[in-house]
């Protein structure tokens, strides 16, 4: 615990009272149940995601909150066996609706993976070509989008110089940021990250926790992770989920120096998960 | 020495003792038969092979161009229509039909088509298209070299795709791609390299067939660049002139062979390098 306590101490932002959690609702979740087949994973979920936030998910492997996430930009529906209750309003619309349009949705609501996935082309094609999908720019105007989308995600300096070279030569966490930067690129409203430094290292995790404490001020961020002490450092409110239901959720470093559920308490306490 | 060990010991080296000689053994008739071909057909290679048509019976000169342009064209036509049908199977079974009930059975009677022999697949344009054209033809020979060409293409296809890591696919569609152009601009992309490569051995495997092109080729002994009629090529022609009394006839058959070697050798390397440029990326 002493950990988490630690991390919230140093953490950059204001002090908990002044964090204002009731910034208008980005994302409301009503009542949510989700199922792969038989399987019961989503119980009655309920939570409103704030505006400019960094919202965080924690909980044991298992608990649902990639499931979660993977919702709230419809990834379930690349999957067959899979079926979903309830409601998940984004800016009051529901976007589980059938008759939405999965792609307008997508560009709205961006996602970064555990693992990064740069597409097979150059560093400059990685990000030109998400903007192309739904913009025709000149090429002056492209080249300034992409170094903006690359200077945001503090990539930059690092491939200048190598813009044609193949988003796969960057390492790992060069290509996280690249993955970042992809999605910055096509202006979305939301970013959903899904464990987004299980597969770095730490200076690289790093890098990229203070990119997701920049990129708030303009986006709307929600954060699965299986690392306590980075929710910790980079949210302004977690939710804990256990055995597919949500346990508790709250204002981080509330949520971490006095959880009021007992099972919360045990999971950031390092008792179980 | 501790006992198990060294009975151990002794195992391996018994069995590797065989494994070498049972790679001994098969490379060695493989070296044979290449050193036969190359002692014979280099024997006959001039530039009379390209530049000349296969000659009558007891002729002691003339070439094989006819058979090498026919041979060309059918198997440019053969590759042209089964590739690409092959590749939008494969891509069915990959990527729409993943999860469907359909796809296993596709995927279960590709299979058989793909070990099927070919004169079956002779015999069996024989009867859907040499039968009712009246006639064997160029023509027909293609479409039998595109059967032998589509359940090869379609499970390379499929395998590359499958080898496509499916987080590159939802790291495309979350930033709002639809479908198909997930599949063309990401997929096909990723997986280019193996998608070239099974082409181009589905190309030599066909290269070299006989049996399907007996029943509906047929061949000839003239130039001839028609569709509809019976066209010369390579591996009829060797089956013809081996059988044959006459020498010369003999040597073109032999040059022959060396002909259609080279070009699947050619074919092979071609395929290997650009598989490996994948992994070198």
């Amino acid at each position: 615990m002493t950990d988490v306590s630690a991390a919230i101490s140093t953490r950059a932002t204001a002090p908990a009272s002044l964090i204002d959690l009731d910034a208008p609702a980005k994302i409301a979740v009503r009542n949510l149940n989700f199922y792969y087949g038989q399987h019961h994973a989503l119980k009655n979920i309920n939570l409103s995601i704030a505006a400019n936030r960094v919202t965080a998910f924690i909980g044991p492997s298992g608990c649902g909150k990639s499931t979660l996430l993977r919702i709230f930009n419809r990834m379930y529906d690349l999957y067959p066996g899979q079926r979903v209750e309830g409601q998940v309003l984004l800016d009051n619309a529901n976007i589980l609706d059938s008759r939405l349009d999965l792609n307008l949705l997508r560009a709205r609501v961006g996602m970064v993976f555990q693992k990064p996935t740069p597409f097979p082309m150059t560093i400059y094609e990685n990000i030109a070509f998400g903007i192309r999908l739904y913009e025709k720019l000149p090429k002056s105007e492209m080249d300034g989008r992409v170094e903006r989308a690359l200077r945001n995600s503090a990539l930059w300096n690092e491939v200048k110089d190598k813009l044609n070279a193949s988003g796969l030569s960057l390492s790992g966490g060069q290509q996280q940021r690249l993955c970042i930067a992809r999605t910055v690129a096509v202006r979305p409203e939301v970013i959903l990250f899904d464990e987004p430094c299980s597969a770095l290292d730490p200076i690289s995790t790093a890098k990229v926790e203070e990119l997701i404490d920049e990129l708030k001020d303009h986006y709307t961020i929600a954060i699965v992770t299986h690392n306590m002490q980075q929710a910790a450092r980079v949210s302004d409110s977690t939710a804990f989920m256990y055995l597919g239901e949500m346990v508790e959720f709250g204002p981080t470093n509330k949520l971490f120096t006095s959880p009021a559920d007992r099972r919360t308490q045990d999971y950031i306490t390092g008792r179980f998960g | 020495m501790n006992p198990i060990y060294a009975s151990r010991r002794r195992r391996d080296i018994v069995v590797r003792a065989l494994c070498f000689a049972a790679a001994a053994f098969g490379v060695t008739w493989l070296a044979l038969i290449l050193f036969t071909l190359f002692y014979n057909g280099l024997a006959g290679m001039s530039w009379q092979i390209f530049t000349q048509n296969t000659p009558p019976p007891g002729a002691s000169e003339g070439g094989l161009s006819n058979a090498i342009v026919g041979s060309l064209i059918m198997t440019v036509i053969g590759v042209g229509v089964g590739a690409p049908v092959g590749m939008f199977a494969g891509t069915y079974l990959a990527e729409y039909g993943r999860h469907d009930r359909l796809s296993p059975v596709i995927r279960f009677i590709n299979d058989i088509l793909l070990s099927a022999p070919s004169i079956i697949i002779g015999l069996f344009i024989y009867g859907a298209v040499v039968v009712p054209m009246g006639g064997f033809s160029a023509l027909a020979g293609s479409l039998a070299l595109a059967v032998i060409v589509i359940p090869v293409v379609v499970r390379t296809t499929e395998d590359m795709l499958m080898l496509v890591p499916n987080p590159l696919r939802e790291a495309a569609s979350a930033l709002g791609l639809p479908r198909s152009l997930v599949i063309r601009r990401i997929a096909y992309r990723a997986a280019r390299a193996g998608l070239i490569t099974g082409v181009l051995l589905a190309t030599a495997r066909v290269a070299g067939e006989t049996a399907p092109l007996l029943f509906t080729a047929l061949s000839n002994q003239f130039f001839s660049v028609d569709l509809t009629h019976t066209i010369a090529n390579l591996p009829v022609t060797i089956n013809n002139f081996v059988q044959s009394p006459y020498a010369y006839w003999k040597q073109l058959a032999w040059s022959g062979a060396l002909l259609i070697t080279l070009a699947v050798l050619a074919l092979n390397i071609g395929a290997r390098l650009i598989g490996s440029e994948r992994t070198a990326k």
